[in-house]
Parts: C-alpha cells; structure tokens; sequence
C-alpha cells in the first residue's frame, strides 16, 4: 500500500503520472466526476487549516467521493489523550483514505505505519508538505512548460517553512535547476537540506539577505509567510516577520517572464497591488492545489476514469 | 592491575578510552548475575589508551549498539579459555530504540509506546536521522 509521507516517496515517473493525470482532470473534469463514488476521504486535522483541508474535501466531492474527519485537535478524542496511533487505526475503519495534518513533525509517518489504508501528509509541523509540493511543481509546469532549467528564488521563512523544505527536495531531482535563498540570518534553510539535498546534488545556490538584488535573475519567486506559529518566542517572531514583503516597486526590478508562487496564506509579505499582475500565479497556484489533490488520491486508491 | 581471564564469555576490546561505562549501561549488563569487568584506560600501543569489558558469561549481545557507540571495538568470543570467534562491527543501518529523539516538535516526544527509530544518512560522518522528524539530535 501506497503512502505519500515525504515528497521523497513519490519517483520522478510517479509525479509526472500525476501531473498529466492533473491536467487530463483539468481538461476533461467530466470524465473524472464519479471516478471516487462510494468512496469516502477522512481528513484529520489536527492543526487548523483552510485551504489544504478545503481543497482535499473539494477534490474528493469533485470525484464523486464522500469526506468525513474533524478540523482541529480539540474536536477529535485526541483532546481526550487518545495516541495518533490509535486514532489512525480507528479511523482507518471507516474511511479508504486519510488526509492528515499535524503540529507535531513526523505524525503522519507514524499514522503510516499503524493505518490499514493510505495515508496523505497533509502537512506536519515545520518537516514537509508534499502535496503543497505536487501543488507547486503542476503550478510550475503549468506557468513554465518545464521543471528544468529554472533558476528558483525561495524568500522568507526558509528554516521553518515547511513548503521550501518539501519543494527543495522535489525539485532537485529535476536537470538545470539553480537556488536563489532569500532570507534573514537567523531563518536560513537548515543544514541537513543544505548539504544532504541541495550539496550533495551539486546544485548551484547562493544565500542572500537582501531580494532586491537578486529578483532581476529569477524565473520562480517562491514566496512564504514567517509563520507565528513555528516560534517558541514572541519576540523573534515580531522581529522578523516583516523581513520581506514584495511589492510593485520591487517587482519593477524582475524579468517579465517571472512566476510568482506562494502556498498562501499570506499576511502582508505580498502586497495587494501585486495580484494584478500577470505574474502573480499564486491563486491559480491554489486552483492547482485541487486537482493535483484529485489525481493524487485517484492514483494512491488505483483508481482510474472510464474511457 | 590483575583481572582473571575468562573461561566462557565475551570481551569488548579496543574500546574508545572512556566508552566503557556507556557501553555498560547500553548493553543493560547491570542486569547480569554473572562477573563482568569494566577496564579503564589500559595502556595500548594503537590506541594510545583504550577500555576493555569482560563479561564472565555468553549472551547475545546487540552488536547495533556497539557499531552505533563504537564500530572499531572487537567482540572476543571465548570459550572453554579459548577465542573461538571474533566478531566484525558495522556502523548499522538503523538503531531501534537505542537512542531517543530530542527534537521538541517531533511526535516522539508526545506519543506514548512510540520506538525510537533512527536511520544512517550518513556514513562518513556516523550521521542517523530520526525516521519521523528526520532530525539527528
């Protein structure tokens, strides 16, 4: 049985099965409408979101599927003390596929190993997001045609954010990519992504403080939020949480050919007069985040539509 | 110093000057009814300095632990007074609740029963992540 734990656990083959399954969802959404019928989702969020959990109910009802779960750890017997572990094993009863989210890292590989069906890691704590990451990596097909030779810019939070660690990995594995690391001193990519992915792939990468600088030689800008909830100190957070914040003069400086994506939600790092401009991707980014949500559950439940 | 050598047992030799004690305490050899030595810092033309244990007894010993601890100790396995067996040490794969995660926001720290698992990603520099949070503390 299939998990999608780390965006590691899917092959180079098995992405682009999903990403063509994605956009053959796209084009003829028709023919995908009951491919999930009697079928039924659990999302287990144990951490509050709206998007990935809305989009995974979303792409579940778009295939003619059922969803059932709960959206924060206060309204599932984990407010009670029950593991993860068991509540797994229980839910795994009653639905054919989990979409899980956790505060604590790791959460949804424990899920696998206790689950009688598929899992999803919807996200757990600062470690990975992969289906964020399938999100990005259809979004970057979409804008650009290709997932090489790309020169990607990643801004922001780059030690907690969890996104920027999935994607970093993901995108690696693909011909001619350079990173651009665009962030404060004290929020620097952690070094096992460092050396173990981006080094030891000799992945051309520069560290910079300062996006002005850089944004002219970029295709991708990958924006993310300094998020509140991945410090254990207020006043760190309060310090850096405005560090970036890309608007219409600093985007002046960029190529016209670039695609700015961000995993949202954001708060003020993209000011609202950038979303008019064409290069703004990052709510079509979230329409994206749907269907590549459909192709991936199809694919972990082997499920295939009609001819 | 005298320590009689044994009849049937094990001894841990060529160990880092100082590791004995963990080595001890990992193996759980405290709780054994039979005698075991613990040799500090004997002198050691390779090692300048080196521990030595002497268990007085043959049992099986997680060979896991030592790689982890020390791949270089040799394992002496006598019997009848004679060394019948010596046994290689690896730097082992994955340790399986020998070490224990410290990384605050992994699920380790919280789920209860969970075994510590930890995986080798890197071999030159003896590096093991924890397989759910993928740190190396």
């Amino acid at each position: 049985m299939k998990h999608l734990i780390d965006p590691m656990d899917l092959s180079l083959e098995e992405i682009d099965h999903i990403l063509t399954l994605a956009q053959d969802i796209i084009d003829h959404k028709e023919k995908y409408s009951q491919v999930c019928r009697g079928k039924k989702l659990a999302t287990l969020f144990f951490e509050p979101s709206t998007r990935t959990r809305l989009s995974f109910e979303a792409a579940m009802m778009e295939l003619g599927g059922n969803v059932l779960g709960f959206s924060s750890a206060n309204s599932s017997s984990s407010a009670k003390g029950e593991s993860v572990g068991d509540t797994v094993k229980v839910v795994s009863c009653y639905a054919d596929i989990i979409a899980m989210r956790h505060f604590k890292e790791g959460a949804p590989m424990l899920a696998s190993m206790k689950s009688d069906v598929p899992i999803i890691n919807a996200g757990d704590g600062g470690h990975n997001h992969p289906t964020q990451t399938l999100t990005d990596l259809l979004t970057i097909k979409r804008e650009k045609g290709r997932l090489s030779d790309l020169t990607i810019g990643l801004c922001g939070d780059l030690m907690f954010g969890r996104t920027v660690h999935s994607l970093i990995k993901a995108i690696s594995r693909y011909e001619n990519i350079r990173f651009v690391l665009i962030s404060p001193e004290e929020l620097k990519i952690p070094d096992y992504i460092r050396t173990e992915v981006i080094e030891s792939n000799n992945i051309p990468y520069m560290e910079v403080t300062s996006m002005e600088d850089v944004i002219g030689d970029l295709d991708i800008l990958y924006m993310t939020r300094v998020q509140r909830e991945r410090f254990f100190n207020e006043a760190d957070y309060i310090r850096l949480k405005d560090s970036y914040i890309l608007d219409n003069s600093k985007l002046a400086l960029a190529n016209q050919n670039l695609s700015i994506l961000h995993p949202l939600p954001r708060v003020n790092e993209i000011a609202v007069e950038v979303d008019d401009d064409p290069r703004a991707c990052y709510f079509r980014q979230a329409l994206n985040g749907k269907y590549v949500r459909m192709a991936l559950i199809m694919t972990l439940l082997g499920l295939e539509a009609d001819e | 110093m005298n320590i009689d050598s044994i009849q049937n047992g094990i001894v841990l030799d060529h160990i880092t000057a100082g590791k004995a004690l963990q080595i001890y305490n990992d193996l759980h050899l405290d709780k054994l009814d039979c005698s075991v030595a613990i040799i500090k810092n004997v002198k050691s033309r390779k090692m300048g300095k080196k521990d030595i244990l002497k268990i007085d007894q043959s049992i099986d010993i997680n060979l896991d632990v030592l790689g982890y601890i020390d791949p270089d100790i040799s394992v002496n396995i006598i019997k009848d007074g004679e060394l019948i067996e010596k046994k290689k040490i690896e730097l082992p794969e994955r340790l399986v609740g020998i070490k224990k995660c410290t990384n605050p926001r992994c699920i380790t720290t919280t789920e209860q029963g969970i075994q510590h698992i930890f995986k080798l990603t890197d071999r030159e520099n003896r590096i093991y992540r924890c397989i759910y949070c993928e740190a190396d503390k």
